[in-house]
C-alpha cells in the first residue's frame, strides 16, 4: 500500500484545526501522538452501544464487550508478533509496566550481591523502579556508557552483563532518537545468562515490532504514543516466566480463589490484571493497532526516516554552526527525534516563541536526567515526528526557530 | 493571545543577559537550591543575613531568561533589605504571580521597580513555576539563615 500523508493527516481531526487562526505543527509525538478518527468512534461507538463489564457478568452485552476487550489483545498480539496472546497484559501505562517486572520478576530474584543491567540513555520509567528495589534488596545496577555520537558503547558490554540476571534497555531513546541494535542486545544478556528487557514505548508506535525476532523475554510500550488512547500500556512476557512470577496488585479478577487462609491466582494474563480493566481504552487501542497495521510499519518507518533525514539536513544548512543537533547523525540509525541546542538561548524560551506559531515542541530534561547530564545540559529542545508530519512541518520549525534567534539576539 | 512582548520585557532581557549578583558565598554563608522539574531549571541562593539585614546574597544555577532573570531581580530587590521586608516581598511577589498561600493580602503601595516587568508571566500559566522558582529558594535560604 502506498504511504499518503495527507491521507494520514485527513485522519487526525485535531491537525485540521486552527489554534489563534493557525494551523497547528504538531512535534510533540514523541511525549504522546494524536488521534484518528478510527480510534475516536470506536471508542464512541463502544460507549454508546456496547459498554459492559468484561469477564465476570454472563448477559449478552457483557459477554460482547468481552469478546471486543480480549480481540484488543488478540490484535496486539498479532501487533508484536507475540507467540501467545494471553502473554499480552494490559496495564495503566508502560511506567506501571515496567514497575510490574521490577516489582514482581526483580523481587523474586534479585537480593544481595546480585547485578542488573541498564544503559545511560534510560528514561526515568526504566531507571527509578530499579533503583527503589535496589534499595531495598541491596543489589548493583551497572550502566552501559554511550558514544560521542550518542549511540549504546557496546565495547565493554561483556564485562558489564558478566553474572547480571537482567538487562533492560530502550529500544529507541526518547531523547537521542538512537535506535538500539535490539537483537544483538537481547542476545548478548541471554549469552551471559540475563534475562532482556525491552522498553519499546519509543519503538512500538514507529517501526515493526516482533518480540521473537528480537529473542526478548520482556517488552513494554504505551498506547498514547501508537494513535492510541491514554491510560492503557502493554507488558509483553514470555508465558515460563509470567507464570514464575508472584501477582503484581492484588484484588478482584486476579484470582482463582480466596479463602480466609490465602489466595490461588488466576490463569494469565488474569493473574495480572487486578480490578475492573481499561475497558474503553482496550477498545481504543484495538483500534489504534488497526489503524496503524493497515498503513503498515514499514511505511511508517519510511516515512518517518524521510523526515528525519530532511529534518537534520534543513536545520544543519538554515542554522550551521548555530545548532547542535544530540545523537546519531546518521537517519538510519535513529527515529525521527531530534533534540537540539540552539545559540545559547534556553531551550523554555525557544519552545515560548514556537508556540506563538503553534510549533508544538518539547522543552526539559525529557525524564531522562542521567543522559542530560551526560550531555552536559539541563535541558534541549525535542521537536519529535510521525506518520502524520509532512517537509511543510519542518520548514514551519526551522522558521519559528529563526524567529527565535532573531528575538532573543536583539 | 498574549504577544511575546508581554512576556519577555526588555528589563527581562537586560536582568537575563547581565545577571545581577551572580555567583556563590562561602560558608558562614546559607545555600539552598531549587529545582522545576518540569523543565530543568535550577537556582542556588546563597545568603548573608545580619542582625535582621540581608547582608549579601550570589545566585547560582542556570535556566531559561524568566527564572534567571527573577532570581536576579529578586537579588536587587532583596540586598541590604531586613529580612521581614524581604519575607514581605516574596508574599507579594507571588500574590502577583496569582498564587494565594493564604494569609493577609500583601501591601501594594510600594513600587515594584523592575519586578514589575514580571507581572506579564501571569499571562503564561506554564512560566509562573519559573518566576516563581528563586523566591522559594529565596524563602528555604532564609528559614535555613533563622535556624
Amino acid at each position: 500500500m502506498s504511504f499518503d500523508v495527507q491521507k494520514v493527516r485527513a485522519d487526525f481531526p485535531v491537525l485540521a484545526e486552527l489554534i489563534n487562526g493557525k494551523p497547528l505543527v504538531y512535534l510533540d509525538s514523541a511525549n504522546t501522538s494524536q488521534k484518528p478518527n478510527a480510534v475516536i468512534d470506536a471508542m464512541t461507538q463502544f460507549m454508546q452501544h456496547g459498554y459492559a463489564p468484561t469477564n465476570r457478568s454472563a448477559y449478552q452485552l457483557a459477554a460482547e464487550a468481552t469478546d471486543k476487550f480480549e480481540g484488543a489483545r488478540a490484535k496486539v498480539a498479532a501487533f508484536i508478533n507475540a507467540p501467545k496472546v494471553h502473554e499480552v497484559l494490559y496495564t495503566k501505562n508502560a511506567t506501571e509496566a515496567l514497575n510490574l517486572i521490577v516489582r514482581s520478576w526483580g523481587s523474586a530474584n534479585l537480593s544481595v550481591g546480585d547485578a542488573m543491567v541498564l544503559t545511560h540513555m534510560e528514561h526515568h520509567a526504566n531507571i527509578v523502579p530499579w533503583q527503589m528495589l535496589a534499595a531495598e534488596r541491596g543489589f548493583t545496577i551497572r550502566w552501559v556508557p554511550l558514544t560521542s555520537d550518542g549511540l549504546l558503547d557496546l565495547s565493554n558490554l561483556s564485562t558489564l552483563l558478566d553474572g547480571a540476571k537482567a538487562f533492560s534497555f530502550t529500544a529507541m531513546s526518547n531523547v537521542l532518537g538512537t535506535i538500539n541494535p535490539i537483537t544483538e542486545l537481547c542476545a548478548a544478556a541471554h549469552k551471559a545468562g540475563a534475562i532482556a528487557i525491552v522498553d519499546a514505548c519509543q519503538a512500538v508506535p514507529h517501526m515493526p515490532t516482533d518480540v521473537q525476532a528480537w529473542d526478548a523475554d520482556f517488552v513494554t510500550f504505551s498506547s498514547h504514543k501508537m494513535v492510541g488512547p491514554s491510560g492503557i500500556g502493554i507488558l509483553w512476557g514470555r508465558e515460563s516466566l509470567l507464570d514464575a512470577m508472584p501477582p503484581f496488585l492484588g484484588g478482584g479478577n486476579m484470582i482463582s480463589d480466596v479463602k480466609l487462609e490465602g489466595f490461588t491466582c488466576a490463569e494469565l494474563p488474569a493473574k495480572f490484571e487486578a480490578g475492573t480493566q481499561p475497558i474503553i481504552e482496550a477498545i481504543g487501542l484495538g483500534a489504534a493497532v488497526d489503524y496503524l497495521s493497515a498503513i503498515g510499519m514499514d511505511n511508517v518507518r519510511a516515512h518517518e526516516y524521510d523526515m528525519t533525514v530532511l529534518a537534520l539536513n534543513s536545520l544543519n544548512d538554515r542554522f550551521g554552526s548555530d545548532i547542535t543537533i544530540h545523537g546519531s547523525t546518521d537517519a538510519a540509525l535513529r527515529g525521527a527525534t531530534i533534540s537540539f541546542a540552539y545559540r545559547d538561548v534556553h531551550p523554555h524560551d525557544i519552545s515560548q516563541v514556537l508556540d506563538q506559531n503553534n510549533v508544538c515542541v518539547r522543552a526539559g530534561h525529557h525524564c531522562a536526567k542521567p543522559l542530560m547530564r551526560l550531555l552536559g545540559s539541563n535541558a534541549t529542545v525535542r521537536a519529535s515526528f510521525y506518520l502524520y508530519n509532512t517537509p511543510s512541518d519542518v520548514t514551519a520549525l526551522c522558521d519559528a526557530l529563526s524567529e527565535a534567534g532573531d528575538f532573543f539576539t536583539l | 493571545m498574549p504577544g511575546l512582548e508581554d512576556l519577555y520585557r526588555e528589563i527581562i532581557l537586560d536582568h537575563y543577559k547581565s545577571p545581577r549578583n551572580r555567583g556563590s558565598l562561602e560558608p558562614p554563608a546559607v545555600r539552598s537550591e531549587g529545582h522545576n522539574p518540569l523543565c530543568g531549571d535550577e537556582i542556588e541562593v546563597f545568603l548573608v543575613v545580619k542582625d535582621g539585614i540581608v547582608d549579601d546574597i550570589k545566585i547560582g544555577g542556570q535556566g531559561c531568561s524568566i527564572s534567571q532573570s527573577s532570581a536576579s531581580m529578586m537579588s536587587a530587590a532583596v540586598k541590604g533589605k531586613p529580612v521581614e521586608q524581604a519575607r514581605a516581598l516574596i508574599h507579594r511577589f507571588k500574590h502577583m504571580m496569582s498564587i494565594d498561600e493564604g494569609g493577609e493580602e500583601p501591601d501594594t503601595s510600594a513600587p515594584l521597580g523592575d519586578l514589575e516587568a514580571l507581572q506579564g508571566v501571569v499571562k503564561f500559566p506554564v512560566r509562573i513555576k519559573c518566576a516563581v522558582l528563586s523566591w522559594n529558594t529565596l524563602a528555604e535560604a532564609l528559614d535555613i539563615a533563622a535556624e
